[in-house]
């Protein structure tokens, strides 16, 4: 008997490694297998012109120079230069870096980290749609100040920053402007110097491309901005970032890039339409919530709260079919829902009662037929589960119970 | 996290899931948890007047697949038992049976809460009085 594929919708995840630039990265692991730092022969040589052409299909497809593209191990290791470097190269302007209370570990972890060694840290609350108030942003800023550093999408809800104003407020104050691209580039247009942006975080993986290569966006003039390196070894990349290339990574990371120049906007099309059928769909169920501004949106990203409902449950009635994240992480011995969710003002148990749906470039009509009927079965069969559903239909005010404490 | 095969079972097939009258004098309810903690369990025993035996439970419960079996299995097991009996059901026993990852014992935990729960409201509707009480809170 054909096993049915598994429905992929965990797109912010990871997203499966597109066939045509599998294809491009597999010289690069026998053949032409040389070190990029080889000046003395042809495989060297090879390498790095490999290497020099992924940079300029990445640079294409961000609209900047092929210099101001440093290549890291990924988003998180990006982030940590980022911010760590930004810190340490400008310590004599100051010391302060204004962030968001919804940003991804990568930078709320580096952060805790540079708050031990002097930092002070801003964390932004943002609207109760995920976006980041302007005023605030604007009140926070100090003489202190060295960096804003605000995600372009979120991973969670796929809501999209003010960019544009974010960049103009940090211009007017003469302050440095990161932003953590992970989930936008590649997906949707994302061009750091026309924003305004100083320095980007981004990934293959997330974009069709391999694991374990990623980018860091290094404005070269107005401003010229350095950052300092965070590993000792032969200076690669401008002296920014050590470390033997990772070739066939980032052969196909050049690949995923030139794709996603030619094939996003028909994806993005594509995707929205799917992802607001999906959307409509199962919020027709009583007692849903979309969660994130629905206007300012990465267009294949949906959050939906099932009222009632707990999220890991839920996912269990349908992890045989369908691969999604839930914003419920009963995995922990602390219940700790997500703190993206909770960051918006949605109450833990919204928060638990949630599904993040992400749809990719292979996502298909029928795979979303076919999730809209298994999760809207899911979503029923844990309400007749569940005892404050039933309390919810008895019309009895949840708020007034006095839960014990657990 | 891969889930055991028994919290598989019970989680696609609960046993006793529904509601008993809670007004009823011998039936006793547990309601346990807290939907912000991502887990509620009301569990409901109704007992034999005659023989002091519980003769049907039932539950409902909000949370994960471990939840949900922790509570099934419970209902199961209490059919039968007299009142002692199913207060000396302890979580580890849950554990054990569905085979648990230590970062699911809370669950198991939940469940013998609930068990507790339901007994005390059953005793105290029908003032019955235990020598040695444990806290039975959650």
């Amino acid at each position: 008997m054909e096993k049915r594929r598994l429905i992929y919708l965990d797109n912010n995840a990871t997203t499966p490694c597109d066939p045509r630039v599998v294809d491009t990265m597999v010289p690069y692991f026998y053949e032409k297998h040389g070190n990029a730092a080889s000046r003395s022969h042809q495989f060297g040589w090879e390498a790095e012109d490999a290497v020099d052409y992924a940079r300029e299909q990445i640079a294409k497809l961000l609209n900047v120079e092929d210099k101001e593209v440093i290549f890291t191990s990924g988003a998180t290791e990006s982030n940590n230069l980022a911010l760590k470097g930004v810190f340490e190269m400008y310590a004599k302007k100051g010391n302060h870096i204004i962030t968001a209370e919804t940003e991804h570990k990568a930078i709320l972890d580096t952060c805790k980290h540079l708050e031990k060694a002097g930092a002070e840290i801003t964390y932004l609350k943002v609207q109760e749609d995920g976006l980041v108030n302007l005023a605030d942003l604007e009140a926070a800023i100090k003489p202190t100040t060295i960096l804003v550093s605000l995600m372009w999408a979120n991973n969670e809800t796929g809501v999209v920053q003010p960019m544009q104003d974010i960049a103009k407020i940090c211009e007017k104050h003469g302050i440095l402007f990161h932003s953590d691209a992970t989930q936008a580039v590649g997906k949707i247009r994302t061009h750091p110097r026309e924003i305004g942006v100083h320095l980007m975080s981004f990934t293959a993986h997330k974009m069709y491309g391999p694991k374990g290569v990623g980018g860091l966006y290094v404005s070269r003039k107005n401003p010229r901005v350095k950052v300092t390196a965070q590993m000792d070894g032969g200076g690669h990349e401008r002296g920014m970032r050590s470390g033997t290339l990772n070739v066939p990574g980032i052969v196909g990371f050049g690949k995923a890039a030139e794709i996603a120049m030619n094939e996003m906007d028909q994806d993005a099309a594509r995707l929205s339409k799917l992802r607001d059928r999906l959307q409509a769909e199962l919020t027709k169920l009583e007692e849903t919530k979309i969660n994130g501004n629905i206007d300012s949106r990465m267009p294949h990203v949906t959050n939906i709260s099932f009222k009632h409902v707990e999220g890991e449950g839920l996912m269990m009635t349908f992890n045989q079919n369908i691969a999604v994240s839930s914003g419920s992480a009963c995995t922990s011995a602390s219940l700790e829902p997500s703190y993206v969710l909770v960051g918006m003002g949605l109450g833990d148990d919204l928060a638990h009662s949630s599904i993040r749906f992400s749809l990719g470039r292979f996502t298909t009509d029928e795979e979303i037929d076919q999730a809209i009927e298994l999760v809207r079965n899911g979503v029923n069969h844990m309400r007749d589960l569940s005892p404050i559903w039933e309390m919810y239909q008895d019309g009895v005010d949840l708020t007034k119970i006095e839960w014990s404490a657990h | 996290m891969a889930y055991s095969e028994k919290v598989l079972e019970h989680f696609k097939n609960p046993r006793n899931v529904g509601s008993l009258n809670k007004d009823a004098k011998n039936v006793g309810t547990g309601l346990v948890g807290a939907p912000e903690c991502g887990d509620v369990m009301r569990l409901q025993i109704e007992v034999d007047e005659e023989s002091g035996m519980i003769r049907d439970a039932k539950f409902k419960t909000f949370g994960c697949g471990s939840a949900i079996a922790s509570s099934s299995l419970a209902t199961e097991w209490l059919k039968g038992k007299s009142l002692d009996e199913a207060a000396s059901i302890d979580n580890m026993d849950i554990v054990e049976e569905l085979a648990l990852p230590p970062v699911k014992i809370h669950c198991s935990v939940l469940a013998e809460d609930a068990i507790k729960a339901a007994i005390e409201d059953y005793r105290q509707k029908n003032g019955i009085q235990v020598g040695h009480k444990e806290s039975v809170t959650a």
